[in-house]
């Protein structure tokens, strides 16, 4: 019987309500009196210098309050970069500046170059457009391996070169590895490109910025995936203000995939242009404008050799990665090809030997970072698509192939300095085989084939680091955060309960989640538990929502809180049934002593704590709240296998997907029914990465899908239902949970699922067709088909 | 400015507006109804979608003035007036048809618009007629299931919770 | 979007007179150009909106022929056009239902989208386009790429199609727009077969007289097989080459006739 509340249990969600009656409040319904707009001019070339930029025009223009130009903002810091990724040889990377509004400069299409903030959108928009700007054209630079070359266009003058760092990772003596590869029986080689994308969360950033010159306080809406990180850095490296002057706000947030952890510009220049305008301060991006100015995703370009013995046994593993950073350092993006995606490498598999090789490159195009997976779906698609290709060179079953080379033993130390605490890879592989009818493939093949289409059946799997993290571990990779989180635990004096959390809901429904925890350990009703989150002020601190992190830290402090909160109420209990706090047993909402039918219920005791006439206060304080920060011990490695059948138009090259299949092993689950969701979201967004999706700019460095109208968004009829299986269980064994995490897996385990499909249905037609890149559109799989 | 008059879910409105004033910022930033929402500026997101005179348009693709004496229907005015939700509504939240919300209103109103015209569509049915709303976060698997189900057919049998 | 003056005349002969005006344009169902606004990329002192002239709207068919007004939606056409069928299937799958709801057939003609679909219709039906002050043969009203015969402050009033034998429109998606990558319109009648290809040419709209010529003599699939189209002049871009185009015109060519019966 499926449970009907509290872990385990799939409640209705209550944020659902607002949501469904059009009560949300999102950054964009926020209007503060008196707000004036900003329009920011951006650039509309790749790569210029300023040679002139003159707003007298434009100043005298209708509506107009004031207009920054990079000239405002000499001295005020830029936008920093969160994390500081050490060469192979040991030096820092290259770390170039990156100015609110461009200095001199402009290094990609949509860079801003002024803003204008006035009295109406359309005003501020007006006069951006009557800014005279005199821009000196310089090259672009858009390929990776061109910008590497001596003599290439420098993106910033003040660096060396475009190479922002040179990384390894794994094995190190060159010789080992090259050794291992000339040992092998077979090694199966593949270049391959995990093209750039826009993670597209449906609601368009906004910030609002609202400054008091009566008691100096700086107020920011915006929509963030970690408000308490956005004001930290704002505060400390960008604006420079106090911190408690500062409160960060982002309400109901409209999605967020990893585009909306990062601190952008425009919310430094919404804080500062309140206080320096006295007027609240209003952005709204369109479409348009999110497109080129919302951090992107993936680009890398690889190659990847994996070397198998006699017997198929992964013997060695090599990967060269060109990772694109775009113009500037995004907030985390150093961290993605290196910490993100090498130390990934590994994936489900006992390889022995690994070395993975990552220079990364700055271009004139949009910086690129974080989008659900960040790193681990390069990694994944890079290592199921080479075993892919490797079964079949050797002739063996790709399935059969991943389960002779699993990971069986843990703890297991990978080569890539992770530590696997627990998993079961046959279990999610068996699980899987059921989902995906494998058994039943060859009949619907042959029905395709009556059809005249060509179908195929692929498999992989995928591992993840989630969780983040060990602070003092990502401390020493040079991460310049902690990467704990905090909740607090308010219990009124009623009973019910305020659990404040620095995790960020936009989506995940920890609303609705959250406290299904709190409330299974009191045992009370989970109405009487409420989340509050995403306001600086009511939270103590939260390193915010990402990495698949919010039950399995955020949530890990919650449950500590939550056992500090019953400590408390059993020395209340005991002190009112006088006896000892040993004896105390807390069940249904009611405390015991052991062995007699002496009770008190929560309420009392929570009455107790604010009302304490009869209390021990020699021994504790009244009131009843508690604080827990939590800094996990390892990562969590949710891990499972996808399976996808596709059908390929023969004539056209359209592929369809016709089932999809997951098995994923989160560890334990609170709410399946949400836990569903997140996994079927990220399925819909690999496949969207696999067959459509893919942000393109030309030599120029323009962008040409640069709107829905040429980046392909998959839409209701590009997917078909999944099955979703969870049943194989191998709780994370240090947190107090057991949880894992779950909102990225989708998006990292589908992407080689429907590669591999395809390249199987292609085979199963006489087509030997080795690989074909993402997005594996109608056009290129005919042209793969036709040589 | 010109005066526009219409009615929206059922109640009189009227304000000033430029002719370039589109009906969805008529709903959001003249009457506060900001439960429609604007996901782009190409009218490919749907999650703007009204229903004018009972037709789903896209409130971002319309002229204000183009409703003058329109009947507008908006996600406000879906709940019944002791606020609780339509079939439609409860579907989305019975089988988690939606995560970050900011498609919602633009999908509720949509799948009203479908179930108006074809009161049990079928799978196929459903996903073509969402060609227009586009949801980020739900892979439409509990979308269209939602919808399905609050057309009064049985989705037990769809895979997953 | 820049400002605008907004009027919504009652009659063709006050829209006419509206548009006199310099820099006023027609407004159909906005699809097209309330975007193009929003982009700034048009400037318009005065929109006249059509959708105000009851004699602009609405389907019949007499003697062989079928007359769509000016100002009639996608979605009226997909549920009136039955006289018509393979029309109302291609609109019926123009955008999507709320697209359909507003966005008119004088407003995609007027465009005249090289990726649109009803042009396609237009050109292979040997459609004939009523303005306010002329009928225009299809033949000579599509001149290239967004460029028509109408000129300035011309209202398109409405459409007339001799009903074929048989047609049928085969719509290829390019997958982020969801407009037609390649769009092919067959239609047989008395006196020969029509094709016009959509989405694929530099030149937009065309017909291909080599399919017709074939299929004119036998309306087979397989009449076809031997014609190949020249990829020169074919678009080129990030969601299909010149040679995919080309390929697909006669895939889809085929699949009508098929389809067409
Ligand atoms: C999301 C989306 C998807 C779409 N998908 C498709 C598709 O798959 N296939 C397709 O063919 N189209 C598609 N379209 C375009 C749609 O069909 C438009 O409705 C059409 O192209 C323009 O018609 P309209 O009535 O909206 O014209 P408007 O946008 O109002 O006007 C377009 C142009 O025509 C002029 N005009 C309008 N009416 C007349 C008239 N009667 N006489 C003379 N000039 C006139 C206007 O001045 C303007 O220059 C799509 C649009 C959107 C937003
Ligand atoms: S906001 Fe209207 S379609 Fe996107
Ligand atoms: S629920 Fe977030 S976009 Fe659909």
């Amino acid at each position: 019987m499926p449970k009907d509340s509290g872990i385990g249990a799939s409640p209705k969600r209550r944020e659902d309500v607002r949501f469904l009656t059009g009560a949300g409040n999102y950054t964009d319904d926020i209007n503060v009196n008196g707000q004036a707009y900003v329009h920011f001019l951006r650039s509309d070339v790749a790569h210029a210098k300023i040679n002139g930029l003159d707003t007298s025009a434009a100043e005298a223009m209708p509506g107009v309050v004031r207009i920054f130009t990079g000239a405002d903002f000499e001295g005020v810091g830029g936008m920093p970069c969160g994390w500081q990724v050490t060469d192979r040889h040991g030096d820092p990377m290259q770390e170039p500046p990156h100015p609110i509004l461009a200095q001199g400069k402009v290094r990609h299409v949509g860079d801003p170059i002024a803003a204008v903030v006035a009295d109406s959108a359309e005003q501020a928009r007006d006069a951006a457009e009557a800014i005279v700007l005199d821009l000196e054209e310089l090259p672009a630079v858009v390929n990776m391996k061109a910008a590497l070359e001596d003599g290439a266009t420098k993106v910033h003058d003040d660096l060396t070169s475009n190479l922002c760092y040179d990384w390894v990772l794994g094995e190190t003596d060159d010789a080992a590895v090259q050794k291992a590869f000339d040992d092998a029986a077979h090694v199966t080689t593949l270049e391959l490109t995990n093209q750039r994308l826009v993670a597209n969360p449906m609601e368009p950033r906004v910030a609002v910025g609202d400054y008091n010159r009566g008691t100096d306080e700086h107020t920011l809406y915006t929509t963030s995936q970690n408000p308490h990180v956005i004001r930290l850095l704002m505060c400390a490296f960008v604006l420079g203000l106090p911190e408690h002057k500062v409160r960060v706000i982002a309400p109901d947030v409209g999605g967020g995939f990893g585009t909306k952890i990062f601190h952008y510009a425009e919310e430094a220049f919404c804080t500062f242009a309140a206080k320096a305008c006295n007027r609240p301060v209003k952005w709204t991006a369109s479409r348009s404008e999110a497109f080129l100015s919302d951090a992107q995703g993936r680009d890398h370009v690889t190659k990847i050799e994996l070397a198998l013995d006699k017997d198929n046994n992964f013997t060695a593993l090599r990967t060269n990665t060109l990772a694109n950073m775009g113009a500037y350092l995004s907030t985390f993006s150093s961290s993605v090809p290196t910490w993100l995606h090498g130390t990934l490498m590994a994936g489900n598999y006992k390889t022995p030997v690994i070395q993975v090789n990552v220079k990364a490159v700055f271009t004139t195009t949009v910086p690129v970072d974080a989008y659900r997976g960040a790193g681990r779906p390069e990694a994944t698609f890079q290592l199921e698509r080479v075993i892919d290709k490797a079964a079949r060179e050797v002739g063996v079953d790709p399935v059969a192939l991943r389960r002779q080379n699993f990971v069986t033993e843990f703890p297991y130390d990978t080569p890539v300095a992770l530590t696997y605490d627990t998993g079961d890879y046959n279990g999610t592989m068996d699980k899987l085989e059921v989902a995906a009818d494998f058994a039943g493939f060859a009949a619907r093949r042959a029905e395709s084939e009556k059809n005249g289409k060509l179908r195929g059946l692929g498999v992989n799997c995928y591992i993840e680091a989630c969780g983040i993290a060990p602070s003092n571990v990502v401390g020493m990779l040079g991460a310049r955060a902690g990467l704990y989180d905090a909740a607090t635990v308010r219990v009124n004096a009623t009973g019910s309960i305020s659990v404040m959390v620095g995790a960020h809901s936009h989506g995940q429904g920890h609303e609705t989640a959250f406290p299904q925890v709190v409330a299974e350990m009191i045992g009370i009703d989970e109405s009487q538990v409420e989340i509050v989150h995403g306001d600086t002020s009511k939270i103590p601190f939260g390193m915010g929502t990402y990495g698949s992190r919010s039950l399995a830290v955020c949530g890990s402090a919650m449950v500590r809180a939550t056992e500090k909160i019953i400590n408390k109420a059993k020395k209340i209990a005991a002190h009112l049934m006088e006896a000892s706090d040993a004896d105390i047993e807390l069940k249904d909402g009611v405390f015991s002593v052991a062995g007699t039918d002496k009770s008190v219920a929560w309420g009392d005791v929570t009455l107790t704590a604010y009302v304490p006439h009869n209390f021990p206060l020699e021994d504790i304080e009244p009131g009843l709240e508690e604080t827990a920060f939590y800094d996990p011990a390892n990562f969590t490695y949710p891990a499972g296998a996808y399976a996808c059948e596709v059908e390929v138009d023969p004539e056209t090259g359209k592929v369809t997907i016709e089932r999809f299949a997951a098995a994923d092993d989160f560890g334990n689950i609170v709410n399946p029914m949400i836990v569903d969701g997140q996994v079927h979201g990220g399925i819909g967004q690999g496949i969207g990465q696999a067959l459509l999706e893919n942000c393109v700019y030309d030599d120029s460095g323009q962008l040409l899908s640069a709107s829905y109208m040429d980046y392909a968004m998959p839409r209701a009829d590009d997917v078909p239902f999944y099955t979703v299986d969870h049943s194989s269980q191998t709780p994370c064994t240090h947190n107090p949970l057991g949880v894992k995490g779950c909102g990225e897996a989708g998006a990292i385990g589908s992407p080689p699922a429907v590669v591999n499909a395809v390249i199987d249905a292609l085979q199963s037609g006489g087509k030997d067709v080795g690989h074909i890149d993402m997005p594996v559109s109608p056009a290129r799989v005919w042209a793969a088909m036709n040589g | 400015m010109t005066q526009v008059s219409m009615t929206v879910n059922g109640k009189a409105v009227s304000g000033d507006v430029e002719g370039r004033t589109l009906l969805s910022s008529f709903l959001r930033d003249k009457l506060g109804m900001t439960g429609t929402h604007v996901g782009c500026d190409t009218s490919q997101c749907g999650a703007c979608v009204v229903h004018v005179d009972g037709a789903a348009v896209k409130s971002c693709t319309m002229l204000a003035l183009e409703a003058e004496g329109a009947s507008v229907d908006t996600i406000e005015g879906q709940a019944a007036a002791d606020g609780s939700l339509n079939a439609i509504q409860q579907a989305f939240q019975d089988h988690h048809g939606l995560q970050c919300g900011f498609c919602t209103p633009g999908m509720v109103m949509s799948a009203a618009a479908l179930l108006k015209e074809n009161p049990k569509p079928s799978e196929s049915d459903v996903r073509e007629y969402l060609e227009g709303n586009i949801c980020r976060c739900t892979g439409y698997h509990n979308i269209v299931k939602a919808i399905m189900a609050a057309s009064g057919q049985d989705v037990s049998a769809i895979a997953a919770e | 979007m820049y400002n605008f003056e907004f009027v919504k005349p009652a009659s063709v002969a006050d829209a006419v007179a509206a548009l006199g005006e310099e820099d006023a344009q027609a407004l159909g169902g906005g699809q097209t150009l309330i975007p193009t606004l929003k982009q700034r990329l048009a400037a318009p002192s005065k929109l006249v909106s059509l959708s105000g002239i009851a004699e602009m709207k609405g389907v019949s068919a007499a003697d062989g022929v079928l007359s769509v007004g000016g100002a009639t939606t996608h979605g009226t056409v997909a549920a009136e056009a039955g006289a018509y069928p393979a029309l109302a299937d291609l609109a019926s799958h123009i955008g999507d239902p709320a697209v359909r709801n507003r966005g008119t057939i004088g407003g995609s003609l007027a465009n005249n989208d090289p990726s649109a679909c009803y042009p396609s219709a237009a050109l292979a039906s040997g459609a004939t386009i009523v303005t306010n002050a002329r009928e225009i043969a299809a033949d000579d009203y599509f001149q290239g790429m967004f460029t028509t015969a109408l000129e300035e402050g011309e209202i398109i009033t409405a459409v007339k199609f001799p009903i074929p034998e048989a047609a049928n429109y085969q719509k290829f998606l390019q997958p982020a727009s969801r407009f037609a990558l390649v769009g092919v319109f067959v239609a047989k009648y008395a006196d020969g077969v029509r094709v016009a290809v959509t989405g694929a040419s530099e030149d937009g709209v065309f017909r291909w007289s080599e399919a017709e010529a074939a299929l004119s003599k036998e309306f087979r699939g397989d009449a076809l097989m031997d014609l190949k189209v020249d990829p020169a002049n074919m678009i080129g871009d990030l969601h299909g080459t010149k040679e995919y185009r080309a390929h697909l015109v006669g895939v889809l060519t085929k699949r009508a006739v098929v389809a067409a019966g």
